[in-house]
């Protein structure tokens, strides 16, 4: 039996509040061996990262804490600041979620990856420089030496990232806690970073707690899971158990909302309702209200279940862990709608030509414009009444700008935009505005996208009111139709913005983009800023309105696995341009562009044991600048076909003998794409 | 309705701190004698020279001037001076001072830069040297001591109201309300306007003692509101004749002078913090989708 590394028990954590303390984390417990990964999943509220400061000592000391953390069986609850000090520098790494922010932007990166141990007198200031090169060196950073030399802002964010992992395992620490660690960074940039913390985790066998919302991150590094929920540790298992027979009735339900990338089609099944908060627990077991499997039985709301030894030698806390759900993962595919043939007799409703969206950079004491950013550069696509077209891509790559220049709150450099025949590019003001009328668009944020001092049904009518269409609608009774239709209710009138949750806010601003009754919808990451659990109700509701309205959406997404799900065909961005277009099924089973073959199998899939079965390509380096693409091909440069062609004339968009079209000069099936050229790519198996 | 929801509110959360609530209870106390002046008695004009420079006494509690006239009557009326100055400098100041700000801030370009360079050219001249300009122009009289004050407090009002729209402009509920075909007055005056309440209230009272100061400096300097109008700075100016002989009839405007300043100043800073956290007392937000 291996020794703990670190064991926690029965840790609580409480936040002041009024009337009474908030109890944030409530008795958890576990414990972490050498050489091992451990990953704790849960949605916001959960309690994940408060239970991951905690050990680290990170709490502000509003914060009151009681159990017991032994690192080496060393206690650290009431460990004295300084003691705490000692331990963070030497026992503990912290990987923080966001890169941007966690390196101080004055020092040289150099600087900081050994400030720590210089601090702690671990490390001779002389020798530090020559440490911090091996450590980038380490994280497989390249041009150590240089970039040593660089600050903060001269790294990017895939890179930064690199460099906190780097810092975090300096000091060759005890444990390493990494909370959300590639949450902020793109998908193909969050898969070279898991790479490289496993491998650093298999060099070091130092142990990991990796805290993460993402069901696809922990089937990829994870060896054991916990899934917190209110609080509580609800359920324990390996990572294969966790995934194939999960006891506890939220971990099932999770898996089941989740869209994924890597199956058929399905309806999702959303767990009702949203993630309890600290403020507001309910009496028993805190997941009783949304829960499927009790069925109606009084125990689960009188008293909260044990977390008690499952039959597959995890834990669960439910009393009824032993009924596993029957059903798995149904396969029930979701329509394609019947025009995603290009070419059908329908007039498309939206056709955009050869859009391009610049954005000069001005210089010097003339402020002349001598470069521009090419945020859109050349983007064409079609569509047809009914159905999503899709595009997708990495942060930078144009999509959003895209999507915002449809709609007019973007000034157009070049191409049109026709929408229903009509031309919107080079309308009068006034005739742009009622144009307008037919598309509307839903923010990403829905915490930012509702004017926070008007009440909600004010909200909803604005639209209505700027057209002066409020009465000829139907008013009030309109309104509330409306609300019933994004299944909200009518008794939430008079109610602010910030008293909805974010899914409810999300409704909201659907409701008011539906208000017009248009007929496109341009959908900007409608559920990118959402709880795992509430993305699948927002992208049924969406489904089903699309059914019920006969709407046809524009679909903005980064998430490989939300798009599949709501699609009818894709387009895939690289740098303002779109480089594969497909139907949905073409594009995802039968890629041709190798950055679309890249994206798909950097982006984590939410089942280990295919995950592990599943061929890698994990390409090299990030997004070029935008401001100076490379030439030719913009993918070439981490591109493992690209060839002289490539680098020298930009590919067209040409037929790729499926559904789609592809802007490659060697198009095909992932599989041919062994060796030759794999000096720039991994080929992992 | 609502809006008168949210003052209460927004006055309970402040007296529920203790500077800002002791400031509210005096300027409450010294509005209120100030509009009621005539209705209580006090006559700041009524002459009776054989007690003049008196201290206090049961009679007066705050003493005669030399003509013999009630200073706590004096200075109760010198509040009503003080107030309406303040009131029609500040409503000068914002009328003219919100919709450049507004204008500069929502449209950018152009338009920003001519506004905000002539902003800049009224910051440069001092306000007191201003409206003494301006009074030699006008004459001496209460307009245009309100008007001088109003003009030079165009410019922070103007700044910070830019300031609040050019980080409006950028949320997505902006956006949204162009997105779906709302002009851009519509945006500017439903919905940015209305957001930025918060910075212009409280400036509204940071200004209003400013004002009071500028208007008390004018009278002490003997270019204010003509007498025999009572006002406090020209009381401060004719008490300081008789330090020696009558202490309290200069220690009594300039005291009360210095507590308005201080109340309308504690008041403002209350405010900005009750504003910027809006819903510490009322129904807390979930916080899902945040990050945890």
């Amino acid at each position: 039996m291996k020794q703990a590394i670190l064991s926690v028990t029965n840790l609580e954590v409480t936040f002041p509040g009024s009337p009474n303390r908030v109890p944030v984390v409530r008795g958890v417990s576990f414990e972490i061996m050498e050489d091992e990964v451990l990953c704790i999943v849960g949605e916001s509220g959960s309690g994940k990262s408060v239970t991951a400061l905690a050990i680290a000592g990170l709490l502000p000391p509003t914060a009151k804490i009681s159990g017991s953390i032994k690192l080496h069986g060393k206690e650290l609850i009431g460990a004295s600041a300084e003691e705490m000090r000692r331990i963070r520098g030497r026992e503990i790494g912290f990987i923080f979620q966001d890169p941007s922010t966690t390196l101080n932007p004055v020092l040289k990166v150099g600087e900081q990856l050994t400030e720590a141990q210089v601090f702690h007198g671990l490390l001779p200031k002389g020798d530090a420089p020559a440490r911090a090169i091996e450590l980038l060196k380490e994280v497989e950073i390249s041009g150590p030496a240089i970039r040593a030399e660089q600050y903060p802002h001269q790294f990017s964010g895939g890179m930064r990232q690199r460099a906190v992992i780097g810092m975090a395992m300096a000091g060759k620490p005890s444990i390493i806690l990494a909370d959300e660690p590639t949450t902020a960074l793109d998908v193909t940039v969050q898969a070279q970073v898991l790479e490289l913390l496993s491998r650093r985790q298999r060099e070091t066998r130092a142990p990991i707690i990796l805290i993460t919302h993402d069901l696809g991150v922990v089937a990829e590094t994870a060896h054991r899971v916990a899934v917190m929920y209110g609080g509580r540790i609800v359920e324990t298992g390996t990572v294969d158990e966790i995934f194939a027979h999960p006891h506890h009735p939220y971990t099932a339900a999770l898996l089941q909302s989740i869209p994924r990338h890597d199956l058929g089609d399905r309806r999702l099944e959303p767990i009702p309702g949203h993630p309890v908060t600290p403020t507001s627990l309910p009496k028993g077991c805190s997941f009783a209200p949304r829960c499927a499997r009790r069925q109606g039985r009084e125990q689960c709301l009188i008293s909260e279940p044990p977390l008690e030894a499952s039959s597959t030698g995890g834990t669960a806390a439910c009393f009824f862990a032993g009924e596993l759900p029957a059903e798995r993962l149904s396969g029930v595919p979701r329509r394609v709608a019947a025009t995603a043939a290009e070419g059908a007799a329908v007039k498309p409703l939206l056709e955009v030509t050869d859009l391009k969206v610049h954005f000069p950079i001005k210089r010097g004491l003339l402020q002349r414009s001598n470069s521009a950013v090419r945020a859109v550069d050349g983007v064409s696509f079609k569509l047809y009444p009914g159905e999503t077209v899709s595009l997708v891509g990495e942060s930078g790559c144009g999509k959003s700008t895209t999507a915002r220049s449809i709609m007019g709150l973007q000034k157009v450099t070049e191409g049109t935009v026709r929408l229903d025949g009509q031309l919107l590019s080079n309308m009068s003001t006034a005739g742009l505005r009622k144009a307008r009328r037919h598309m509307q668009y839903v923010f990403q944020d829905p915490f930012s996208s509702l004017n926070p001092i008007k009440p909600i049904e004010d909200i909803v009518a604005e639209p209505l009111r700027i057209h002066k269409l409020y009465d000829e609608f139907g008013g009030d009774k309109y309104i509330a139709e409306l609300f019933e239709l994004v299944g909200l209710s009518r008794d939430m009138f008079g109610r602010f913005p910030a008293e909805f949750s974010g899914g409810q806010k999300q409704r909201i601003g659907i409701a008011r983009a539906l208000s017009l009754k248009p007929k496109l919808l341009i959908l900007d990451e409608p559920v990118a800023a959402l709880d795992v659990s509430i993305q699948a109700q927002i992208l049924n509701l969406l489904e089903d309105l699309q059914k019920e309205l006969s709407l046809s959406y524009l679909f903005i997404a980064h998430n490989l696995s939300v798009v599949r799900h709501i699609s009818d065909r894709v387009a895939v961005m690289y740098l303002g341009r779109i480089v594969e277009q497909a139907s949905r099924d073409d594009l995802y089973e039968r890629p041709q562009h190798p950055y679309t073959q890249s994206l798909l199998s950097a982006a984590p899939v939410p089942d280990p044991v295919r995950g592990r079965k599943r061929k890698r390509i994990v390409v090299k380096g990030e997004i070029p600048d935008p401001e100076n693409p490379p030439p030719g091909c913009t993918f070439s440069p981490r591109c493992l076909r690209a060839t002289d062609i490539c680098r020298g004339v930009q590919p067209e968009l040409t037929p790729t003998g499926f559904s789609g079209t592809a802007a490659c000069y060697h198009p095909g099936p992932m599989e041919l794409t062994a060796a030759p050229h794999a000096a720039q790519t991994e080929l992992t198996p | 309705m609502k809006r008168l929801h949210f003052m209460m509110r927004n006055i309970a959360a402040l007296m529920g701190y203790r500077g800002p609530a002791l400031a509210l209870i005096f300027l409450t106390i010294v509005v209120l004698l100030a509009i009621f002046a005539d209705v209580l008695g006090f006559d700041p004009f009524k002459q009776d020279i054989i007690h003049a420079l008196e201290g206090p006494s049961a009679k007066h509690w705050f003493g005669t001037d030399e003509l013999g006239r009630d200073m706590l009557a004096r200075v109760i009326h010198g509040a009503r001076t003080s107030l309406v100055t303040a009131g029609g400098a500040v409503t000068i100041a914002a009328v003219i001072g919100v919709p450049l700000g507004l204008i500069a801030g929502f449209f950018g370009g152009w338009r920003d830069g001519v506004i905000m360079r002539v902003i800049d050219v009224m910051m440069a001249l001092p306000g007191i040297l201003f409206a003494m300009a301006l009074i030699a122009v006008l004459g001496r009289g209460q307009i245009a001591a309100l008007v001088a004050v109003g003009i030079s407090g165009v410019p922070t009002f103007a700044r910070i109201v830019r300031a609040q729209v050019l980080t409006l402009r950028k949320r997505d509920y902006v956006t949204a309300v162009e997105s779906f075909g709302g002009s851009s007055t519509y945006n500017m005056f439903n919905t940015v306007l209305p957001n930025s309440w918060p910075p212009i209230l409280v400036q509204i009272v940071v200004l209003s003692s400013v004002a009071i100061l500028l208007e008390a400096s004018l009278a002490f300097l003997g270019i204010g509101v003509p007498p025999p109008q009572p006002s406090w700075g020209e009381m401060l100016r004719a008490g300081k004749s008789f330090l020696h002989d009558s202490p309290t009839y200069a220690i009594v405007p300039g005291v009360v002078l210095t507590l308005t300043i201080l109340s309308f100043d504690t008041l403002g800073r209350g405010l900005q913090t009750v504003l910027e956290n809006p819903r510490r007392s009322s129904a807390k937000p979930t916080t899902e989708g945040a990050a945890s």
